[in-house]
């Protein structure tokens, strides 16, 4: 066991070494780093958003309104494919998950059965077959139809909806102009947002809640909002929005999409040059400027809404036709929330609804407090640790600090590499590994000490106390090392750090604690060949 | 120079013969943990129940009372105001607002930080926990802990025979019923935190029991004829220093983390200093006497040669 080969010495030599290299860049501050030659390591660790501050987000998908809204586009291809078709029919609407209508003469059925199996169109099959997949099922039961969209669509339709939603959030956050976001897709229908170090954590969670869905809609002139609301009646092809800001005024507004807010090209704050209000002005692209042109040109006189999100932003009258494709919204606007609706708009819109199920966010301050706090407590807890091994053991004792101290740098210098991330809890695990670590040699020395007692000498004590301590040393780790294993497989974020730290402390301590300190231990035998040990 | 020892190199202290008050007592305690657990309960934070934490802190001393009326006033339900550190920081609490989804979560935040204004001069956390997350949270937190215990379970009996499995998995099971306990008898906020300091005593429990049924195992091949107590013991006595030394550096080491490492990690850290004082006693106490309890196969040859030979390897 005393005896190392000479490729292990090296070996043994070149991994301490490196691991002293890797955590070196550790102890330099940040901005001197950039003077780091490439090839030198450069790498710090990496900060948990607990410790540098910023936001952490959990973003959930609307998968239902999404299926929703796939069946409200169904309806209207039905019903569009049975007019061409020539088909009269009635009851067409949204059942238990599928549309559904009844054709009225039975000799009919099969022409429309036929003409809305035509709507069908193929979807790539889920993972397991991979085999293309049709998107609808249409099944006639006498002389109704009904029309369901499959399990593979629905699941093409979320992934498409997730990627898409992941592109447009991130062009919201970049528009913040934050470093190293991180946005990535968490389980089936969610999104994970970790944005560091951030001046208004607020303005990130007005830019995520929004869907952002805007148009321009005629305000209509077939009777006024409040005589609607007092007779209940809503003229056909119009709705009641009301207004974004206190007081809520209600307006009747045409379904009908004059423009789309898709037709945007370009979004920007500003100031309205009379009254000097922010405002935000935007410009359509060619088609939408023509659209928006011919519309305003047929309608002088009449207001139209801006609509975002089903709110009515404002109404302004127009006055004249709008022809060269640029506008500008005014509302009650605060530069804030003109600069946000505008980073919104140039963003575009989510395909779906999205809400925020889970929201941290750790200002700069108290990340500082808690680097600062977990910085003296792992000094501190070091020194008595060092203090009751060297009280304990002696030369021995000394010779363990010194794998501790190894096994720290081993520990920073992997977490660097790795670009792990080191988070508050991480840095309990670390203080704590700081306490474990030494277990190994206490185990091998308290081995020792009995095998002297027994009448050994040195060399042959050390030898049986190192080969008697290998078993209870692995099987005590091992099982800490599953329980990490299980942490950072069930842990989110910060809880995760603590898995990580832990995990590679175990590992690196096995590695300091019983090889490396075995080797030193070696050559102080072969260069002082004690008589007898105090331990 | 003469060295520390706090454990006299040849203990004899009758460790067996006292476990019939150390079954009882542990019997107690992990009655009285269930017991408390179904009345009192844990007091679960917003992890788990869903809801709202607001950390502030405020220009000189908080005057908490003044808050306390001011945000009781705003009719958000049931908030909960304390010191948290220090004079000027303050934790706000607020219960997720009932048969509310997400959005109305958001917008409660969104008042606080109407009504507190400028009293608030940085807004050091903010954590808003929607209730379809924290019911994720709650099962895969109790998922952790049964997950860890069987596969423990699994390594131990893999390494040893079914007896040590079952003896080590009982005082597993003793040590998170008494720091579960704990948190109720306290009411200590039990968050993830909470489930990453179970999981830290169940690993640093299993590392103790392990070392003692390993010097356990070893006298079962040294010794074949030696009565079982008696060797239970020689084995508890032979591992006594250790023991007291691995925790000595563990409890000093987390020690300075509960005392300088922040509010943050209190709660964290007090339930791991718990749990390494429980899980020291439980090696010795529980796992111990249990084998004594199911008896253990003497002079198994094919397990003990099992338990030799993986020794070289590792070098």
């Amino acid at each position: 066991m005393l005896y190392f080969e000479r490729w292990k010495v090296i070996l043994i030599c070149l991994l301490c070494f490196a691991g002293l290299a890797y955590s070196m860049p550790n102890f330099v501050p940040r901005d001197k780093l950039e003077n780091v030659p490439g090839w030198l390591p450069n790498k710090q660790i990496n900060l948990g958003l607990d410790l540098r501050g910023g936001s952490y987000m959990l973003l959930g998908l609307d998968t239902a309104g999404l299926e929703q809204s796939r069946l409200q586009d169904l309806v209207n291809e039905v019903r569009n494919t049975l007019r061409d078709a020539r088909v009269p029919y009635t009851g067409l609407g949204i059942q238990g998950g599928m549309v559904a209508v009844s054709v009225t003469r039975a000799e009919d059925v099969e022409t429309a059965r036929k003409a809305i199996d035509g709507l069908a169109t193929t979807v790539s099959g889920n993972m397991f077959s991979g085999v293309p997949e049709r998107d609808l099922i249409v099944r006639a039961t006498g002389q109704r139809i009904e029309v369901a969209v499959t399990e593979a669509a629905k699941l093409a339709q979320l992934q498409a909806a997730v990627e898409q939603s992941i592109e447009i959030v991130r062009r919201r956050i970049d528009e913040l102009g934050t470093t190293e976001p991180v946005i990535q897709r968490q389980g089936a229908d969610r999104i994970l947002v970790q944005v560091p170090g951030l001046e208004n954590p607020q303005q990130l969670k007005e830019l995520l809640g929004r869907t952002a869905r805007m148009n321009f809609r005629l305000v209509s002139n077939a009777m006024s909002a409040q005589q609607a609301i007092a007779t209940r009646t809503v003229p056909a092809g119009t709705e009641i929005l009301y207004s974004s800001d206190e007081p809520r005024v209600p307006y009747l507004v045409e379904r009908r999409i004059m423009v789309g807010g898709d037709r945007l090209r370009d979004a920007s704050p500003g100031f309205d040059q009379r009254t000097g209000e922010p405002v935000v002005n935007f410009r359509f692209d060619n088609i939408g400027g023509r659209q928006f042109g011919d519309v305003t040109r047929e309608n002088v006189g009449r207001p139209f809404a801006i609509v975002l999100d089903n709110e009515v932003i404002s109404a302004p009258r127009i006055n004249e036709p709008i022809t060269g494709g640029q506008g500008q919204i005014s509302g009650s606007f605060t530069v804030q929330s003109a600069t946000n609706l505008a980073i919104l708009l140039r963003s575009g819109a989510l395909p779906v609804d999205i809400t925020i199920l889970e929201e941290r966010t750790v200002g700069p301050g108290l990340g500082a407090d808690s680097i600062a706090a977990g910085e003296i407590a792992a000094l501190i807890g070091a020194t008595a640790v060092v203090v009751f091994m060297i009280a304990s053991y002696g030369f021995f004792g000394v010779l363990a600090v010194a794998a501790l101290a190894l096994n720290v740098l081993m520990l920073f210098a992997i977490l660097s590499v790795l670009q792990a991330t080191l988070t508050l809890p991480g840095i309990a695990g670390i203080v704590l590994t700081i306490g474990m670590a030494v277990d190994a040699n206490v185990l091998i020395y308290e081995r020792i000490r009995e095998e002297t007692l027994q009448g050994k000498g040195p060399i042959q004590a050390i030898e049986t106390g190192y080969n008697k301590a290998l078993s209870s040393i692995l099987d005590a780790n091992i099982t800490t090392l599953i329980s990490a294993a299980i942490l950072f497989q069930l842990g989110t974020g910060p809880v995760r750090g603590f898995a990580v730290t832990l995990a590679i402390g175990i590992i690196t301590s096995v590695f300091t604690a019983y090889t490396v300190n075995r080797l030193m231990i070696s050559v102080w035998l072969r260069r002082r060949r004690p008589k007898a040990i105090v331990l | 120079m003469r060295l520390l020892k706090l454990i006299p190199d040849d203990t004899h202290i009758p460790f067996v013969k006292w476990r019939h008050i150390a079954v009882s007592l542990s019997l107690v305690v992990v009655i009285a943990s269930t017991v408390l657990l179904f009345t009192r309960g844990l007091n679960f934070g917003i992890d788990f129940t869903g809801g709202i934490l607001i950390e502030i802190s405020t220009d000189g001393p908080a005057d908490i009372a003044e808050l306390r009326s001011d945000l009781g006033g705003l009719g958000l339900g049931e908030i909960q105001i304390q010191e948290f550190g220090q004079a000027d920081d303050v934790l706000i609490r607020v219960q997720a607002p009932e048969d509310g989804d997400e959005r109305a979560s958001q917008r409660v935040v969104d008042t606080i930080r109407a009504e507190l204004g400028d009293r608030a001069v940085e807004y050091r956390r903010v954590e808003v926990v929607g209730p379809q997350v924290s019911g994720e949270l709650v099962q895969d937190g109790i998922l952790a802990v049964v997950i860890s215990v069987v596969l423990m379970l699994i390594y131990i009996w893999f390494r040893f025979e079914w007896q040590f499995a079952l003896g080590s998995v009982i005082s597993l099971v003793h040590d998170v019923m008494a720091t579960i306990g704990i948190f109720c008898i306290l009411q200590l906020e039990f968050s993830l935190a909470s489930i990453a300091a179970l999981l830290t005593i169940v690993g640093y429990s299993m590392n103790d029991t392990v070392i003692v049924y390993d010097r356990i195992r070893e006298n079962l091949r040294k010794y074949k004829k030696m009565d079982l107590g008696d060797l239970l013991d020689l084995s508890i006595n032979q591992t006594l220093s250790r023991t007291v030394m691995t925790s000595g550096t563990t409890l000093l080491a987390l020690a300075a983390l509960f005392i300088f490492g922040g509010a943050v990690l209190r709660d964290f850290t007090f339930a791991m200093i718990f749990g390494i004082f429980i899980g020291t006693y439980s090696s010795i106490f529980v796992g111990a006497p249990v084998l004594l309890a199911i008896g253990v196969t003497r002079d198994s040859s094919g397990a003990a040669e099992k338990g030799s030979k993986e020794k070289t390897a590792g070098a």
